[in-house]
């Protein structure tokens, strides 16, 4: 299994400086596609549409899957529980290329999340901070993203797990090698992974940026905060102008210090999703998992 | 010598790498105005090939490129990047640069599932560590093309004059053998010392 994580992580690699967006038809896949994403993320409803509906979200009926993955050539990732370790199976059983064990949907397991390492397909995780990242990266996660807040246009918890994720990795790289096994006691994770973030000062998989990413100017703030790639969900299916704004975030993306390019980017995209404040919101997804 | 990076999308960051660690300087062709920076070679990365080829497009660096291509600036192409080259993709109607007469076939051996790594003969350099991800191999070769290496009898890498081009991602390895086969190719183009 130990080619096969590298393999997983790897593909991991080959997404980076793209945007995973969030697709609930095969049209709304190849519309994404045409974008310029770089993979998409099946899912029956967006989270922004689960928030509004409330009731227990699960993961998306397979045939529904199956056709998006029929749709397009790049990589499709869909959505299990946490914990619900055979709804994975059945995203493995249709070869998925990515499983995203995913707060946005209703936890099955309130303690422990999936045993990654017995599964071929790779997993990406969602993370606040960066004990949840290798909490997660321990039990075989790929790729971690942050949590963010997700189906609500609103950015400022993507920047927050961001932020406290990159002081976090800063903190363990500046400490004295004695000092790291107290941290992994603290953090509650392996050794060998507060050492990897010590001797490297990164996570040892890719981070993407994920939940409340709205407008191209978003997508670039979590770049330049240090984010490897971006997942766009409710963000441009809940827009006026989806094909427009996807690709103007994918630019944004690859020129994310680019002002003057995002500026024009950012021009006449018609009208952004709504959004909710975090202080109108009753569920915290990002309180689910940790 | 300089080495310009595709750095639109994918994986330009271990081609960066493999060249630190070979210590040649290097430049990230992101838009247009990056082309001025003055390059001996280009180099296209893994990723996704859909994105890569949209973006060169829309940022204004496809021409260009494609020109410097066909004037004989050395190229190393790697997934992603050998099918942007191709002259043909036998599963997709889309076509990029077509400077390299070979037909592809885009995510031949799968999904995510169907990525592998193995080792094997690369003509000239013995065997070498090949990480196969999602990835595409070619199904034919028109004449003047040197086939430099096969696995499980599909073509995986190519020369054909100033264009090196492979299925898997030597740059995802720590064998720096293809990358110094490749600044080989520029310093024989140009003439300047690596």
């Amino acid at each position: 299994m130990e080619n096969r994580y590298k393999l997983n992580k790897e593909l991991a690699q080959m997404l980076k400086g793209g945007v995973i967006m969030d697709v609930t038809t095969p049209e709304q896949a190849k519309i994404a596609e045409a974008a310029g994403a770089c993979a998409v993320m099946a899912l029956e409803r967006i989270p922004a549409d689960i928030r509004a509906a409330g009731g227990v979200s699960r993961m998306s009926d397979p045939k529904m899957i199956k056709g998006i993955q029929n749709a397009v050539s790049i990589p499709v990732m869909a959505k299990c529980r946490i914990g619900h370790f055979v709804e994975a199976q059945l995203l493995e059983a249709i070869e998925i290329d990515y499983i995203d064990e995913s707060e946005v949907l209703s936890p099955a397991d309130d303690v422990y999340h999936i045993d990654k390492t017995k599964f071929k397909v790779p997993f990406v995780c969602g993370a606040k901070d960066l004990g949840e990242a290798l909490r997660r990266i321990s039990e075989g996660a790929s790729m971690i993203r942050t949590k963010g807040e997700p189906g609500t246009g609103d950015v400022v918890q993507a920047v927050r797990h961001m932020r406290k994720m990159n002081s976090e990795i800063a903190k363990i790289k500046a400490m004295r090698e004695d000092e790291l096994f107290n941290e992994a006691k603290l953090l509650q994770v392996p050794y060998d992974l507060v050492l990897y973030v010590h001797e490297n000062g990164k996570l040892p998989v890719v981070n993407f940026a994920a939940g409340g990413v709205a407008t191209p100017a978003d997508a670039a703030l979590m770049m330049q905060l240090g984010a490897e790639g971006v997942f766009v969900g409710s963000g441009i299916f809940k827009s006026g102008n989806p094909e427009k704004r996807a690709a103007a975030i994918v630019k944004s993306v690859t020129n994310y210090t680019d002002a003057s390019l995002i500026a024009s980017l950012s021009e006449d995209l018609g009208e952004a999703m709504v959004g909710i404040n975090e202080q109108e919101i009753e569920l915290l997804m990002a309180e689910r998992g940790k | 010598m300089v080495v310009a990076v595709l750095a639109v999308q994918g994986a330009f960051a271990e081609h960066e790498r493999m060249l630190d660690k070979l210590g040649i300087p290097y430049v990230e062709l992101r838009k247009k105005e990056d082309l001025q920076k003055g390059y001996d070679g280009i180099i296209l990365p893994g990723g996704e090939s859909t994105v890569q080829g949209k973006l060169l497009l829309e940022l204004g660096m496809y021409d260009a490129i494609k020109q410097q291509i066909k004037a004989g600036m050395p190229v190393l192409a790697t997934c992603a990047g050998l099918i942007l080259l191709a002259d043909f993709i036998e599963n997709d109607d889309r076509e990029y640069f077509k400077t390299l007469p070979v037909t592809v076939k885009r995510n031949a051996y799968g999904r995510q599932l169907g990525s592998f790594h193995t080792e094997q003969e690369f003509k000239g350099l013995g065997n070498i560590p090949m990480t196969f991800i999602r990835a595409p191999y070619i199904t034919e070769v028109s004449e003047g093309v040197e086939v430099l290496a096969k696995v499980d009898g599909n073509i995986v890498a190519v020369r054909y004059q100033n264009q090196l081009a492979m299925a898997f991602h030597p740059e995802l390895d720590e064998d720096e053998r293809i990358h110094k086969c490749f600044v080989q190719m520029i310093t024989e183009a140009s003439g300047t010392r690596p």
